[in-house]
């Protein structure tokens, strides 16, 4: 171990007190700022979960649609014009809409309708676990998520309920579908969506077009829109940023999330500089003599670095320890928290950069040492 | 060849300011010649430290000139004057002013590690220079484990091991008993006479005086005795403990 390496690091443990502080500063902060950023990542894939599995290439929507969950409608009529245009595959209706569930105890949640196509690559229930999709076809039939088994009053394929008064059968399963909103998603066919939801024959929520694998996507699309008129024509690249965009920004929640890590950014930079500056304080003879000694500033800044840098890598890894459980703990959670690779490493470069930036007030107070001063002790 | 490695001429320094300035140094002559250990004696506030600062590039004089190893220490910024001090000085302080969480190898290779010399050859000289003022059995020691005057010892180990052209000690003897201190006066004399280097030792301690080959006296910031050649006390009895 290098010298500056080994006088940094006894530097920082020989109170270990201090050291305590220091971590549980550090700590606390990154813990903090993972679990807000881990946060906005679930709550931003959660609002984009039925886009992410529709895999359709195109959305039409009704102008200025904001999400996936906006209450506009078109008109169904466009499907048929696109349906037939060049370059496109097929075009299905989707329809959406809030509804009563009435569960065989009489209480009445409400949930989310989603009409299912049955069709490759368009809107189907996803993660199924048990049951039979097909199914959702024939009759009254739903598919439901596990999750929200408690809620609705039911116990799996076979378990029975009431949409708007008219009976339904649980014939599907999924897992891990779960709406940010707390609404349960339920999965009908079309014609039951529109009769959960009340929306019109003639109307629909948004159409889903796939467009063939050799079509020129980008004429295909410039075609689509002059033909559409009024709606919107987006892709499902576009459409999951609007979404998200509007979750998480225009409803003000992604930026309390940020603000929360900002404020764990904050607390751990105030609480790592002040120990720190503590730290040099206590060893100001020792930087003095290094500096009587001949020693560079930029030698005593290296310390002063060593240190801060000590303070983040094990800060860090009990943090990121933490951040696992609390992955593990929350996974099965409405909303759960999503730590992704990069998260971790912008987690990590961000701790040493709140360490390293801690040290600047350490590093101002031994810029003014006195070299002098070491022979007046 | 110039044998003074130390030269000041003319040097006057003032401290503090307005109806606190004190004239510290008032036109100081003084040279130190490699091979020769000089006594700065004289009372408290005669400038004796002041003198020993200007001397060890941490103050610069108001006028005068200071010349280490034949660099001009005149309009040199901090940076410079730690350059200075690194590459020709050594510091010998009174209470030792070493690393508590340090071993005594790793005290005396930080003299090293300030100036690029880093990993085994460092510790290895460093180890080498402990036993030279006979420490060989305490390397792994920390400062807290060992007495006064073994700490001093470990102090003057850290300020030869990187071979400075000059050795400035600062009553090295103030806080050690009469035997430790004639032991520290034993090795900073043979620094002066077997290694060739100058020696200066600021003290008030009458009983290191045969120790020196010149003795200089200040008062009020003038240099009342002019140094005079002494006959050197023989340093050939080795300073082992």
């Amino acid at each position: 171990m290098s010298l500056v390496l080994t006088l940094a690091s006894r530097n920082l443990f020989h109170d270990r007190l201090r050291f305590v502080a220091t971590m549980v500063g550090i700590v606390f902060s990154v813990v903090l700022v993972m679990i807000q950023m881990g946060l906005f990542l679930g709550f931003g894939r959660m609002v984009t979960t039925m886009i992410d599995n529709a895999s359709a290439d195109l959305w039409i929507l009704p102008k200025g649609a904001k999400c996936f969950e906006d209450p506009s409608l078109l008109d169904v009529k466009l499907r048929d014009r696109v349906a037939t245009m060049e370059g496109v595959s097929w075009a299905a209706p989707l329809v959406i809409g809030f509804s009563d569930w009435r569960l065989e105890s009489g209480e009445v949640t409400p949930v989310f309708i989603v009409s299912a196509d049955l069709r490759d690559g368009s809107l189907q229930p996803f993660n199924v676990v048990d049951g039979n999709v097909p199914a959702l076809t024939q009759g009254a039939n739903v598919a439901v998520d596990r999750s929200y088994f408690e809620r609705l009053g039911v116990s799996g394929v076979g378990s029975t309920a009431e949409i708007r008064g008219r009976k339904v059968r649980v014939v599907a399963v999924t897992d891990g579908i779960r709406s940010f909103a707390t609404t349960p998603y339920v999965f009908v066919d079309l014609k039951n969506a529109r009769n959960y939801t009340g929306t019109p024959r003639d109307r629909a929520s948004s159409v889903l077009v796939r467009l063939k694998d050799d079509a020129d996507r980008e004429k295909a699309l410039s075609a689509i829109r002059a033909e559409v008129g009024d709606a919107e024509v987006l892709t499902s690249d576009d459409f999951r940023s609007r979404s998200r965009s509007f979750w998480l920004f225009g409803t003000g929640a992604g930026a309390a999330l940020f603000a929360g890590a900002l404020l764990g950014v904050i607390v751990g930079t105030v609480i790592v500089a002040q120990t720190l500056y503590s730290s040099t304080k206590d060893h100001l003879n020792e930087f003095a003599t290094l500096r009587a000694m001949g020693s560079s500033n930029a030698y005593i800044y290296t310390v002063i670095i060593y240190q801060a840098l000590i303070n983040a890598v094990i800060g860090f890894a009990i943090a990121a320890g933490i951040g696992s459980i609390v992955v593990q703990m929350t996974a099965k959670s409405a909303l759960p928290i999503v730590i992704t690779p990069w998260l971790m490493a912008a987690l990590f470069a961000l701790t040493v950069v709140m360490c390293v930036a801690s040290g600047i007030g350490a590093i101002i107070r031994v810029v003014r040492i006195d070299p002098a001063t070491v022979f007046m002790r | 060849m110039n044998d003074y490695v130390v030269e000041a001429k003319s040097v006057e320094k003032k401290l503090g300011r307005g109806a606190g300035e004190v004239h510290a140094l008032r036109g100081i002559d003084l040279s130190l010649r490699r091979g020769e250990l000089t006594l700065l004696m004289g009372p408290s506030g005669s400038g004796k430290t002041t003198l020993l600062l200007v001397l060890g590039c941490m103050l610069t004089p108001n006028s005068g000139s200071v010349t280490i190893c034949g660099t001009p220490t005149a309009d040199a910024d901090k940076e410079a004057l730690a350059r200075i001090r690194r590459e020709h000085i050594g510091f010998v302080f009174q209470s030792y002013h070493l690393f508590p969480t340090l071993t005594a190898t790793q005290n005396v290779q930080l003299a090293l590690d300030i100036r690029g010399e880093h990993g085994r050859r460092a510790a290895e000289k460093s180890r080498e220079a402990l036993a030279m003022v006979g420490l060989e059995q305490k390397v792994d020691s920390l400062p807290g484990g060992l007495s006064g005057g073994e700490q001093q010892r470990v102090a003057i180990a850290r300020a030869l091991v990187a071979n400075p052209s000059v050795v400035l000690a600062d009553e090295p003897t103030g806080a050690l008993d009469g035997k430790n201190g004639q032991s520290i006066m034993r090795i900073l004399a043979e620094t002066a006479h077997e290694r060739e280097r100058a020696v200066l030792v600021v003290t008030h301690d009458p009983r290191v005086v045969p120790y020196a080959d010149r003795i200089v006296e200040i008062e009020d910031g003038l240099i009342v005795q002019e140094p005079t050649d002494r006959p050197r006390m023989p340093t050939a009895v080795p300073f082992r403990a």
